[in-house]
């Protein structure tokens, strides 16, 4: 990239990073920083750490280390400890994620509610997005529908009762090309197929849209609701068919939290992937009690490209990840 | 032959899929939020040249196609099929009227021709980029008329048929584009 298309969108992430700070600082949230160099690893299939070995003096000679994939567990720790609301815009790092809207290392803001719920926390999502946006994009009003509504809308399908085989004749219906290898009791990889293939890109055109009640299988750190049947208090938020922002009204149960650590290292396992060691000082806040809270991480070059009218992350970094 | 992971797919790569050879076009990373990432990858089929979308997991591996671009020389045509030789090792190779399609018509005995095959076999031949013929047939234009605007059609002595300039004439020699099928300039013996 040329100095002079270099320095304009130098300045606007500066400007932006400002106007999230005095949003933040008018609300009385705290900025964090905490390590994103860490001994434990999210244990996610879906999520690969770059790893490092320690070679210094200390009892972590010689231990691998995991550059984090977001700061959620250190500021778990932080509320746990009675830290109150907090924020923080941190580096994380996703190995094998490159594209045009990924890059393997990226920023993100994330912050943390105490009290909230996901609902009250979407306010304040589409509260701070609005005002980083105005006199950028023209928006119209926010939207905001379930992980269900959106699968009624646009395919005619109920996510939280559809087997396998009527997913699939979905996916063959709108012409999806099938990748070899789907398989045949899991619906969750053929939810993201029908979501990514047909869905996003129709979602939170011209406005922010928020879908949130995930299936209870990609519920992720979100506390269920006992429904029928039961969901993921979870929400991501959608502007322009790009993924924004994703939240949790946060699951603090320390033991439901070790079964789904436990869950995923156990499909790793199956999958052939390395299994991660287990976050034991994020499981021991969460036992000494987590506040309840709500907390959402948002993809703050997505933001920085949506508000720059630009297509690409390559274009909004100061050097994209080839020239890192 | 190789597997390539779908991180490995760069425009160009070379795959196999339902025993078909493919050539990766365009390779896009897809995820939702949290979930399976897949691959969505435009590929041509080498055989068709049809471009088609294929979706992958990200990961995943496919194998590769043993597809390779050589250059040789056209010896001739029996009628049926057109003969390649490589000049290295004098090995021929035989490609009939769907393989070499539209590049028969710029098919001069001793040109040399890239030529894709796909496991020994011919799939696409490309002409060199400028070859120079004579003109067996067009219509005697104005003697004086140096301009060059409008044209004419001009019979190639491959049966090629290119646009010329008025005043290039019967048995004189031009030089041609293959990619564009358009005259360059005239050829002094």
């Amino acid at each position: 990239m040329s100095a002079d298309s270099l320095l304009p969108i130098l300045r606007l992430r500066a400007q932006l990073l400002a106007q999230i700070r005095v949003f933040f600082a008018t609300r009385d949230l705290m900025e964090v920083e905490t390590p994103i160099l860490s001994a434990a690893a999210t244990s996610d299939p879906h999520l690969a750490s770059f790893t490092t070995v320690y070679s210094g003096p200390g009892p972590r000679y010689g231990q691998t280390l995991y550059l984090q994939t977001s700061p959620e567990f250190p500021m778990k720790r932080l509320l746990a400890a009675g830290s109150g609301c907090i924020y923080q815009i941190a580096k994380a790092f996703r190995d094998g994620e490159a594209g045009y809207r990924h890059n393997p290392e990226f920023t993100l803001l994330e912050w943390y509610r105490v009290g909230f719920d996901h609902h009250q926390l979407m306010n304040e999502v589409a509260e701070l997005t609005t005002a980083l946006l105005a006199n950028r994009l023209s928006l119209a009003a926010p939207e905001r529908l379930s992980y269900q509504e959106l699968f009624v809308r646009h395919l005619d399908l109920d996510p939280h009762r559809a087997t396998v085989a009527e997913l699939a004749a979905v996916a063959e219906r709108q012409k999806v090309s099938i990748p070899p290898g789907m398989p045949v009791q899991d619906v969750d990889p053929w939810l993201d197929l029908l979501l990514t293939h047909c869905l996003e890109p129709h979602i939170g055109q011209g406005r922010l849209c928020f879908v949130y009640d995930y299936p209870a299988s990609q519920a992720a750190l979100a506390r269920l609701r006992p429904e029928n049947p039961p969901v993921g208090e979870r929400f991501e938020l959608y502007l322009n068919g790009i993924e924004l922002a994703n939240g949790f009204h946060e699951l603090g149960d320390a033991v439901e939290q070790r079964r789904r650590f436990a869950a995923e290292n156990a499909a790793r396992q199956a999958q052939g992937l390395p299994m991660t060691p287990l976050d034991e000082n994020l499981l021991a806040a969460l036992e000494s009690g987590l506040p309840d809270c709500a907390g959402v991480a948002l993809g703050f070059d997505r933001l920085v490209m949506l508000a720059a009218g630009k297509e690409t992350l390559a274009e909004v970094l100061a050097f994209p990840f080839e020239q890192a | 032959m190789a597997t390539y992971s779908t991180n490995e797919f760069k425009s160009g790569l070379k795959i196999m899929l339902d025993g078909d050879p493919y050539a990766v076009v365009e390779n896009e990373f897809v995820k939702p939020g949290k979930g399976q990432a897949f691959n969505r990858v435009k590929v041509r089929n080498l055989k068709t040249n049809r471009v088609i979308e294929r979706t992958f997991k990200s990961g995943d591996t496919v194998e590769g196609a043993d597809v390779v671009d050589v250059e040789l020389q056209y010896l001739y045509n029996d009628g049926e099929y057109w003969h390649f030789m490589d000049q290295q090792s004098f090995e021929q190779v035989t490609a009939d009227a769907n393989v070499v399609g539209n590049a028969a018509q710029w098919l001069k005995e001793e040109a040399i021709c890239q030529v894709t095959l796909w496991n020994g076999v011919p799939l696409s031949v490309a002409p060199p980029n400028f070859v120079i013929m004579t003109i067996v047939e067009t219509d005697p234009g104005l003697r004086g008329d140096t301009s060059g605007g409008g044209g004419k059609p001009a019979t190639l002595e491959t049966g090629a048929v290119v646009r010329v300039p008025l005043f290039v004439q019967s048995g004189e020699i031009i030089k041609v584009d293959t990619r564009t099928g358009e005259y360059v300039s005239r050829v002094k013996e």
